[in-house]
């Protein structure tokens, strides 16, 4: 696991220089209130990588939006909780100082380039865009440096390519103007919101290794956020993985593969499909992802769990410690792994 | 983009044949006896008779006669002689005064639509479901739902005739002032259009995940909304006011008639009344190639809004 020696920022003694206390984020529609963050603390130091893990809906990508303060509010509102960047709460400062944290400190790429992009717009002049404003560049220098950030995500002919536009590229060249644009202003982190989910397998691999390369080239603390596991292995230093909005295990890439101590966990191992066991049934997690409207009881997995027992069904299992770091919110934490590393 | 341009104006000449040729059978081969109608319950003479069929090619009978004039029509149309109407006055002189006239109170009518619709919709996607966008919602569904045959008297009999804010007639050779009135009850119906248009495109493209993009840069908001949210939304309603100058160019019948202004839909209106078909064919042949040009106008700025469209 590379862990910088030396850390990017001025990270305060003993602090983190990203670190979620206890957030709680809930969206309010006519239909009621959905609370799809309930609880969440995670903490990224400089120069990182962090992957945040879980289904559609569980919370992962709404917890992002919240660090760089580009919920959609209403109907999404903080409820509680903090959100430290070097030691100071983010959710406590005023909009404009949050703006400039935006992009500046904390950058974000999203999941499909394609909308994610302004159609009407040369991608060089959106590159340029956030240098023109932000950086105070003149138009001149900020094509300059938008060609170099475009060589430096290595995308072919760089400078015969700054006047096209969005719909002129494919999808992975999108996605690498996305992470241009994203690193423009040397963030300090930056948040992968599943960058490879809209792109083809083979491509998938070659973004992946250009964001584990720029991270080293470039020092930056990573959060990569996604559903894929496969994506996770080869570039994470550490997992969180979520569930109904919360944080159900927390551990070193390789022991969590090696024994997920959070039944959830286990059976997302499970259900990918593997080479060396064939002619078997793939395994899945039965039944669906709960509403968000009607958490259930206790532990929320507890009616898909394979392990539940009555105390489940009464109460919200607490983050069991299970040394070197981990985490596992499941009451049962000890038995799965010992299961898992039995297997 | 140019070979788009050249396909389009082959394409024009195409639809321009076609839609004279149409409007001119309905026009004349419906008649009975042209001259008889020309003349009304008058009798005829011999003499004028002769003289008519003469004039008019109307000794060539059958389809072949009717496209001997149709023919003969297009020969003098295409040299820039629209030809006489039944009153005998030239149909170009007719268009040359009523075009000026029909062309400032269709723009009149246009900046109406921009300034108070473009803009008041901007505000009211902005600010979805505010006493401001409420209200626009409703003053532009009362304003969709008049027809202007009630607004063009209501708003000449109170603001030109009880209050004397303008005045209520225009008349020959009309002043901007004159205009304005008129103007602004024909732009009431693109306003109220263009307004739901672009409230609704701002409303969408403010959801858009471009926008969200465009606030994770650090953006300010007033700059999101004026340069990225507005770019997008001005599309579609681009497209609408390209196609409404075209409708508003072709004259306001309605309009024209109750507050007497001699424009184009006023001369139209008139052939029709008084079955003067070498009048009606004049101007809507005019009309034709108005509404073909805008249209290829709005097709090409579309193309220079949207970069997404590329013609071939």
């Amino acid at each position: 696991m590379t862990v910088n020696p030396t850390p990017a920022s001025a990270t305060p003694e003993g602090g983190h220089l990203l670190e979620l206390r206890d957030l709680h984020v809930e969206f309010r529609t006519n239909e009621g209130v959905a609370r799809v963050i309930n609880g969440v603390s995670y903490h990224l130091d400089a120069g990182e990588t962090l992957a945040v893990l879980g289904e559609s809906g569980s919370g992962k990508s709404v917890t992002a939006q919240a660090i760089m303060g580009i919920l959609d509010t209403p109907p999404a509102f903080v409820r509680s909780g903090q959100i430290l960047y070097q030691g100071e709460d983010l959710l406590t400062r005023s909009e404009e100082q949050r703006r400039q944290v935006r992009g500046k400190e904390i950058a974000m790429i999203f999941q499909d380039a394609l909308s994610a992009l302004n159609p009407v717009f040369p991608v060089g002049w959106q590159i340029g865009e956030t240098l023109r404003q932000r950086a105070g560049m003149s138009r001149a220098d900020a094509r300059r440096r938008a060609v170099e950030l475009m060589d430096l995500v290595k995308i072919p002919g760089a400078a015969k390519r700054i006047g096209d536009y969005p719909h002129q590229f494919s999808g992975g060249m999108r996605q690498r103007v996305m992470i241009a644009m994203a690193l423009a202003l040397d963030p300090k982190v930056l948040i992968a919101d599943e960058p490879t989910t809209a792109l083809d397998v083979t491509v998938q691999a070659q973004i992946m290794d250009l964001l584990a390369d720029l991270r080293r080239e470039l020092n930056m603390a990573m959060i990569l956020i996604t559903h894929d596991l496969g994506v996770v292995a080869g570039v994470a230093d550490r997992i969180a993985v979520m569930y109904a909005g919360r944080i159900v295990e927390h551990a070193d890439v390789r022991s969590l593969y090696k024994a997920p101590a959070h039944p959830y966990t286990k059976g997302l191992l499970e259900s990918i499909p593997r080479l060396d066991v064939r002619g078997q049934e793939l395994s899945t997690i039965k039944g669906l992802p709960p509403n968000l409207m009607r958490i259930p009881s206790g532990c929320p997995f507890h009616p898909r769990c394979p392990y539940v027992q009555q105390v489940c069904v009464d109460e919200v299992p607490h983050d069991l410690v299970l040394g070197d770091g981990r985490t596992s919110a499941c009451h049962f934490a000890q038995e799965v792994r010992d299961d898992s590393v039995a297997r | 983009m140019f070979r788009y341009i050249l396909r389009r104006l082959l394409q024009m000449v195409l639809a321009f044949f076609g839609t004279t040729l149409i409007v001119y059978a309905l026009t004349f081969a419906g008649q009975g006896d042209p001259i008889q109608a020309l003349a009304g319950e008058r009798p005829v003479t011999p003499a004028q008779r002769a003289y008519l069929t003469e004039k008019y090619n109307l000794d060539q009978t059958g389809v072949g006669g009717f496209f001997y004039r149709y023919f003969d029509y297009v020969k003098d149309l295409l040299q820039g002689n629209l030809g006489e109407s039944l009153t005998g006055r030239s149909i170009g002189d007719i268009l040359q005064q009523a075009w000026p006239v029909t062309v400032r109170l269709a723009l009149i009518a246009l900046a109406v639509a921009i300034i108070f619709g473009v803009t008041a919709g901007v505000l009211a996607g902005i600010r979805r479901a505010s006493i401001f966008d409420n209200s626009t919602l409703v003053l532009t569904l009362l304003v969709l739902g008049i027809p202007t045959i009630v607004l063009a008297p209501l708003a000449q009999y109170f603001l030109g005739v009880k209050w004397q804010l303008f005045p209520p007639t225009a008349g020959s050779d009309p002043t901007f002032y004159a205009l304005l009135l008129p103007g602004i009850v024909l732009g009431s119906l693109s306003l109220a259009t263009a307004l739901r248009l672009t409230r609704a495109s701002v409303a969408e493209n403010l959801r858009a995940d471009y926008v969200r993009t465009a606030r994770s840069k650090g953006l300010v908001k007033r700059r999101i909304v004026i340069v990225h949210v507005l770019r997008n939304s001005l599309i579609p309603v681009v497209t609408f006011l390209g196609v409404e100058l075209g409708n508003l160019m072709s004259g306001a019948i309605i309009t024209e008639g109750v507050f007497n202004i001699p424009g184009v839909g006023f001369n139209l209106f008139r052939g029709i009344r008084t079955e003067d078909g070498p009048l009606v064919v004049g101007i809507v042949s005019v009309l034709v190639v108005v509404y073909l040009v805008s249209n290829l106008v709005v097709d090409v700025l579309y193309a220079v809004l949207d970069p997404r469209i590329r013609y071939e």
